[in-house]
């Protein structure tokens, strides 16, 4: 199973930033291994944030993006102690959804 | 007769062409070289050159520690340290003693290398995770040295653990115990084998981490020897390197050295890397440590 996200959120003057720092491989499928065979492609492709149930951010990830990912974000609204849930899903299938509040 | 001159003339103003330029290089030349042969000016125009060479990656390491996914390594090494695992089925939580009292990892990593009466013998912070999982929880100690640094898309468990420990370390001073008679005298060989000169290229760390001022390339070199510049080499350790995105020790960086001066690599947790760091890390004694970091 996939590694926790580090999720960090902070909100100010009605504005909160969150910031996510997400492990994965992000394998693009175009490296060769030693033994030359194809290092078959392996990443994020979808991510949700949601706050307080409802969809403050989505966004549709590729290959260009680095190995172990930061994302950060803003949107409008959001209390201290509100809860902020990330997930994302890589092109295995593979899922995994960790949760912060905002401090 | 013509045809014999028109050389002539050709090579006296090819030389003449040849010359201005020939000449200008000289002074130029010497005009770079006058300061530099004056000891106190030229270490100013490094300093000063340092600054702005250095400023990028300092503004860049400061975005990127806001986001260092050393993080994961340590929540990960976290939840390996509280995890009953190993042959004996035990947690190092509940039976690794780093110091300070079984379990306790506050603290513990800047106060290593030192003395460990269980093991009689002084260790590093990764030397003694590694002694444990082999005699706490049962590893094998032959199984982890096959693979004991990141490479390609994994990070072996100790180096986790080392950052979590490491971690629990932010922000505090470096005091390894070099009044105690052992860790100094493992701090002495650290420092003979800082100044030892051999291999092909023939030379020692000290060769160029042993003054101020040195540099390779564009990156200024810490000089070991003294405090402000031994935290230097001990700052950032165990680090995420953005290049090849890696988790990897201070032992990793030891080995590294070692290397790059084109000698034998160590065996793992061996007691020359053990020396190396007990030199590095109590030279940098009573220096603020920042905890695991993101290098280049």
């Amino acid at each position: 199973m996939a590694d926790p996200m580090k999720i960090r959120a902070t909100s100010k003057d009605g504005v909160t930033e969150v910031k996510v720092l997400m492990s994965h491989e992000m394998e693009t499928g175009q490296r060769k291994d030693a033994a030359g065979a194809v290092v078959p492609a392996w990443f994020i492709t979808d991510v949700t944030a949601q706050h307080n149930g409802k969809t403050v951010m989505q966004a549709e990830f590729g290959t260009s993006v680095a190995k172990n990912p930061y994302l950060s974000f803003k949107f409008k609204g959001g209390a201290k102690g509100d809860k902020i849930v990330v997930s994302w899903v890589d092109n295995k299938g593979d899922k995994r959804t960790d949760e912060g509040a905002i401090a | 007769m013509i045809d014999i001159k028109y050389p002539i003339a050709l090579g006296v103003t090819a030389a003449l062409l040849v010359m201005p330029p020939a000449v200008t290089a000289g002074t130029k030349r010497a005009a770079v070289k006058a300061p530099t042969t004056k000891a106190k000016p030229a270490p100013a125009a490094a300093a000063v050159e340092k600054d702005a060479a250095t400023l990028d990656f300092e503004k860049h390491r400061a975005e990127m520690e806001d986001a260092s996914p050393a993080e994961l390594f340590e929540a990960k090494g976290e939840d390996l340290w509280k995890s009953k695992r190993g042959l004996k089925n035990v947690s190092l939580a509940e039976s690794c003693d780093l110091g300070s009292g079984i379990g306790v990892v506050g603290g513990a990593y800047v106060g290593m290398p030192r003395y460990f009466a269980d093991a009689d013998a002084v260790m590093d912070a990764e030397r003694r995770i590694v002694w444990c999982m082999v005699e706490k929880q049962g590893f094998n100690f032959a199984e982890i040295a096959k693979k004991p640094f990141a490479s390609g898309n994994s990070a072996p468990d100790q180096t986790s653990i080392v950052t979590y420990v490491a971690a629990q370390s932010r922000n505090m001073k470096i005091a390894v115990p070099l009044n105690d008679p052992r860790v100094r005298d493992v701090f002495e060989t650290g420092k003979e084998v800082a100044a030892y000169r051999a291999g092909p290229y023939d030379f020692s760390c000290n060769t160029c981490h042993g003054s101020d001022g040195k540099r390779i390339r564009m990156q200024n070199l810490p000089n070991l020897s003294k405090p402000e510049g031994a935290i230097i080499g001990v700052q950032g350790w165990p680090g995420y390197r953005m290049t090849g995105g890696l988790m990897l020790t201070h032992q990793w960086r030891m080995n590294d050295c070692f290397r790059q001066q084109r000698f034998p690599e160590p065996k793992y947790a061996s007691d020359v890397v053990t020396a190396l760091l007990t030199y590095m890390i109590g030279t940098a004694n009573g220096q603020l440590y920042k905890g695991p970091g993101i290098k280049r």
